[in-house]
């Protein structure tokens, strides 16, 4: 999500090439939050996040006259912040290389269908088993959930949610957390973290059916409360 | 098909649910080629289950797009960024 009030980016990198301070300051403001999330994709705690996005913005100052404008100016800073944060990370050895995607289930499974690679989304015994008249249609369809309206409920559930992206391994986190959190486009996702469509296809529907099928968990067990609080 | 007592809902595709769970996300992405998504389309159209599922992967983005907002920089490490870009360029 661009900010509306920075110049374009030629604009923008020229200003911080002079060394406008006023702009520097500006991109630091709008920028920082975003860099510090991607950064906690990698890093533990949210002081390295932000020692990360330090050191980031320092490489931004001594690097900026190679900005050449292939990408934005702000996919550029934000690779920059991807690759000193996987660099400083604990979590690397559970990063699978993009070479390996496809090649075989995901290192960093955290459980059935929760893996970077293979397997279905959705638990294959919700939907009528082969040899069945209506084999792969639901047996076990979703319930609806409550509406909007239940704003009790939205802290609630963002919390929910908010466990779940925890939980994810790390590519799908930071692939879910660009899309879906910052509201990235696929394009600018595959260009920040140097990753194919496809991979990032693969990557983000992984995430996305883990966060749903926590939620689901959540408001199926929401119910049953609520059912035994009924007389 | 949430209904086995209603075959006549059985899309004529034959895209089945499992199937279709699959594809939403290149579904919501725009990218499936127009034949399929018109199949993913009609399958919808027909099956509550597979609505409801694409429905709350969309609720489910919708969530994710509130945790925007994230914490702002403290203003130490602001300041000594800007002392630093001063530094640099002066």
């Amino acid at each position: 999500m661009p900010h509306t009030a920075l110049p374009p980016d030629d604009v923008l990198a020229g200003l911080l090439l002079a060394g406008d301070e006023t702009a520097f300051a500006q991109v630091v403001d709008a920028w920082s939050p975003g860099m510090v999330r991607l950064a906690r994709v990698y890093v533990s705690t949210e002081d390295s996040a932000a020692e990360v996005v330090q050191e980031a913005w320092l490489a931004v100052v001594r690097s900026i006259a190679t900005f050449a404008g292939r990408s934005s100016l702000r996919t550029w800073v934000y690779r920059i912040v991807a690759n000193i944060a996987r660099r400083r990370g604990g979590r690397e050895a559970r990063t699978v290389p993009a070479s390996s995607l496809g090649a075989g289930p995901g290192t960093d499974d955290a459980g059935p269908g929760t893996g970077d690679t293979g397997g279905p989304t959705v638990d294959p015994a919700r939907f009528a088993a082969p040899g069945h008249p209506f084999a792969g249609h639901w047996q076990q369809p979703p319930a609806p959930w409550p509406g909007p309206e239940q704003a009790l409920l939205a802290a609630e559930v963002r919390a929910e949610v908010a466990a779940a992206l925890a939980g994810l391994p790390a590519r799908q986190r930071v692939v879910i957390t660009l899309r879906d959190v910052h509201g990235y486009d696929s394009a600018e996702v595959c260009s920040i973290l140097e990753i194919s469509v496809a991979n990032q296809r693969v990557l983000l529907h992984r995430a996305r059916a883990a966060v749903r099928l926590r939620l689901e968990r959540y408001f199926d067990h929401a119910a049953a409360r609520a059912a035994e609080e009924v007389p | 098909m949430t209904d086995p007592a209603e075959p006549s809902n059985e899309p004529v595709d034959h895209l089945a649910c499992n199937e279709l769970v699959e594809l939403v996300t290149v579904f919501l992405e725009g990218d499936l080629d127009p034949a399929t998504e018109r199949r993913v389309i009609d399958h919808i159209s027909l099956c509550d289950g597979c609505d409801l599922y694409v429905d709350q992967v969309r609720q489910t983005t919708d969530v994710l797009a509130g945790l925007s907002g994230g914490a702002p920089l403290s203003p130490a490490d602001r300041e000594r960024l800007l002392a630093t870009f001063r530094d640099s360029s002066g």
